[in-house]
């Protein structure tokens, strides 16, 4: 596999993770990181307990509890939802059983998962990595190959440690220039989403590249990758470098002394070979760029924040436009109308897109000297508590406190509507989470997603907002 | 897991596309530990009202697509989060095979691993299968694992493409896991090799640490 044609930084973290190539084609896979939280891991438990089969390697494997939990104190005296309760003592229980690594609600480590692998350093370049949660994606801004599972693949690799897959096909997207004021990773990476559509990477890991990424620092290049899986890509993948190698350095369970520098001189044979090919190329001008946020209920249906409604008859075919008047109807909106004519409800700062320690800062920066707008409910949910006891050090929460937002205790929050923090129907959130779907944020929710430093914007003037108003001093 | 073979049965037409896996079953009914029970919540929020009456202009709220076993829709059906819950309530409502122009990629393996069917065909074939189904109960469609056809309630049949393993697996009904473990012997030998190539990746990275130190 490995003579003298050029490969991508996919296809050299596959071929270095191939235990065996099954007789048609499919690849036994090792997988090196294995996180599991409460959501998809009881039925996969279950059947490893109905089958009498340990977990194959426990030092592989970390547990976090994260979609279920209450983001107030009231997490620390019991779970309310006797659901979530079972959901959460399944877990503990299971770990228990197994003797699987975990990290409880009461540890100041604990947070959303995907903020927490590559905060402890459990998440490295050049590993697999799979979590039965979509945004696994996230962690391939490290330079990993890691992507989501459903639960009987999580049960295979808790078996196992490998999962048969079939090779997938190389995208490339392409972002050069410098990044416009106001403009942020999240607005690329809706930007992209917008330009291929939310199937464009089906079948396909992207590769994220060009200079515009490379300036990204961390925080940035997990927000694009984390949202790979909009795009319809499983895995989504930055080559690691010098941010990369920074950024790992230190971290707990990252190589030490002479292992780091080890680690680090296999990691820098991973970027993309000159020459490899690509099955499909994307290509996007940085400078075309502008603060952007959805209006429909799928994140392809982005717009720039200067813009207006569609006109669901101007729809391509009669389903097209079946979909447009759906979206239209569902969101309350009316053709036509300017997005920052649009009145917000709830503000949600947070999820594994945007609650590391930079969203915060971007947030905390508009937030600053101003006040949340009347009837507005704004939240800002740190993603790890250790994300969450860094902006205390820094001073961001008082920052957020004295404007009026809500400040809260890590986990997945108001993302995905299976805990305390949901939208009401009929609400309108500014939310710096990654799907927009209808219902996502609770039935009947509506919501636009946008940057961190657009959400506080729209906190803080109760509508959407172009955040380049605020930095001339319109608001 | 149970086999598939041959179904033949009433098909359920969903003219939509990019159908997520919150609209197959919305987050709040995920808290569950069992596999079983999720039928009822299966496109919750397209089935059910406010008040928690049906919904009379869903489809599968109308006779006879309450005893729909095939649906057929549009584009990238499943697309969204890796919720294995998605296919558990398709099957717990009775629906074993999925017909689409294509399907988002979890949602696809997650299929196969529970026993239903996804069949990928153009979108004017999915468009002639939906008007079938629009016939409802006197126009069943048969779908044929085995000969990988669709059999149209007029006769005529459509191939459709499938990986050969997946098709293996899907018509004995077997398990990978069980398969994966006789490899095991392999599995022991990528790890020797692993581990002493990157030492760092079990564990004797800090224990390596504090001895120097």
């Amino acid at each position: 596999m490995s003579g003298t044609k050029p490969r991508t930084l996919y296809d050299k973290i596959f071929d270095a993770h191939l235990v065996e190539t099954l007789p048609d084609g499919t690849a036994l896979l090792y997988i090196d990181r294995h996180l599991v939280h409460e959501v998809t891991s009881p039925q996969a438990f279950e059947g490893l307990r109905m089958a009498k089969r340990p977990v194959r390697r426990l030092e592989g494997t970390v547990a976090v509890v994260d979609h279920n939990i209450a983001t107030d104190a009231s997490r620390y005296t019991g779970i309310d939802d006797p659901e979530s309760r079972v959901q959460v003592e399944t877990l503990e229980r299971n770990v228990k059983e197994f003797n699987v690594p975990y990290i409880p609600l009461t540890d100041a480590r604990q947070g959303i998962v995907h903020v927490i692998g590559p905060e402890q350093g459990l998440s490295l370049p050049g590993m697999t990595i799979v979590c039965g949660d979509s945004h696994t994606s996230t962690h391939g801004a490290l330079g990993a190959l890691a992507f989501g599972i459903g639960t009987s693949e999580v049960e295979h690799v808790l078996a196992t440690q490998t999962l048969l897959q079939k090779r997938a096909k190389n995208m490339r997207v392409t972002v050069e220039g410098a990044l416009p004021a106001g403009c942020t990773a999240k607005d690329i990476v809706l930007a992209i989403i917008g330009k291929i559509g939310t199937a464009g990477g089906n079948g396909h890991v992207i590769e994220y590249a060009g200079s515009t990424i490379r300036a990204l620092d961390m925080a940035g290049r997990f927000s694009v990758c984390n949202m790979s899986i909009e795009a319809g890509a499983r895995a989504g993948m930055i080559a690691p470098d010098q941010t990369t190698f920074d950024y790992v350095k230190g971290r707990p369970h990252a190589p030490k002394g002479e292992y780091f520098d080890r680690a680090v001189e296999w990691w820098k044979t991973l970027p993309t070979d000159e020459g490899a090919v690509f099955d499909k190329e994307v290509f996007l001008d940085a400078a075309e760029i502008v603060p952007m946020v959805s209006w429909g209920t799928s994140p392809e249906d982005v717009l720039p924040i200067t813009g207006t409604v569609p006109n669901p008859e101007e729809g391509a075919d009669e389903a097209r436009r079946a979909q447009l008047r759906r979206m239209v109807d569902y969101m309350g909106l009316t053709p036509g109308q300017k997005l920052t004519d649009l009145k917000v409800d709830v503000v949600f700062i947070g999820s594994c897109t945007n609650s590391r320690i930079e969203d915060m800062r971007a947030a905390a920066a508009i937030a600053r000297g101003r006040r949340v707008a009347e009837g507005v409910r704004a939240m800002v949910v740190p993603g790890s508590g250790l994300v969450k006891l860094q902006a205390e050090q820094e001073g961001l929460d008082a920052v957020f406190k004295e404007a009026g937002f809500e400040w809260r205790e890590a986990g997945c929050s108001m993302c995905l509507g299976m805990n305390p923090d949901k939208l009401t129907p009929g609400q309108r959130c500014a939310s710096t989470s990654n799907r927009n779907f209808e219902g996502r944020q609770g039935p009947g929710g509506r919501t636009h997603l946008c940057s961190p430093a657009m959400a506080a914007a729209a906190a803080v003037t109760g509508r959407l907002t172009d955040v380049r108003e605020i930095a001339e001093g319109k608001h | 897991m149970d086999a598939f073979t041959t179904l033949t049965g009433i098909a359920a037409p969903l003219p939509m596309a990019n159908v997520d896996t919150d609209k197959i079953i919305p987050a709040r009914f995920l808290k569950t530990i069992a596999r079983t029970g999720l039928g009822k919540s299966l496109f919750a929020n397209l089935r059910y009202r406010e008040d928690g009456s049906e919904n009379p202009d869903f489809v599968l709220n109308q006779e006879p697509y309450r005893h729909a076993e095939i649906l057929v829709t549009h584009e990238n059906f499943g697309c969204g989060s890796s919720r294995e819950h998605a296919p558990w309530a398709l099957l717990d409502f009775g629906i074993r095979c999925v017909i689409a122009p294509d399907f988002a990629d979890i949602f696809h393996n997650n299929s196969f691993k529970n026993g239903i069917l996804p069949v990928r065909l153009p979108r004017e074939v999915c468009d002639q299968l939906m008007e079938d189904a629009r016939l409802g109960g006197n126009a069943r469609l048969t779908v044929d694992l085995e000969r990988q056809v669709v059999v149209r309630p007029n006769g005529e049949e459509i191939s459709f493409e499938i990986d050969p393993l997946r098709r293996h697996l899907l018509l004995n009904g077997l398990d990978d896991i069980g398969q994966t473990m006789q490899k095991s012997a392999s599995i022991d030998g990528f790890e020797t090799k692993q581990r002493a190539a990157q030492p760092w990746l079990y564990g004797a990275a800090q224990q390596e640490e504090r001895t120097a130190s």
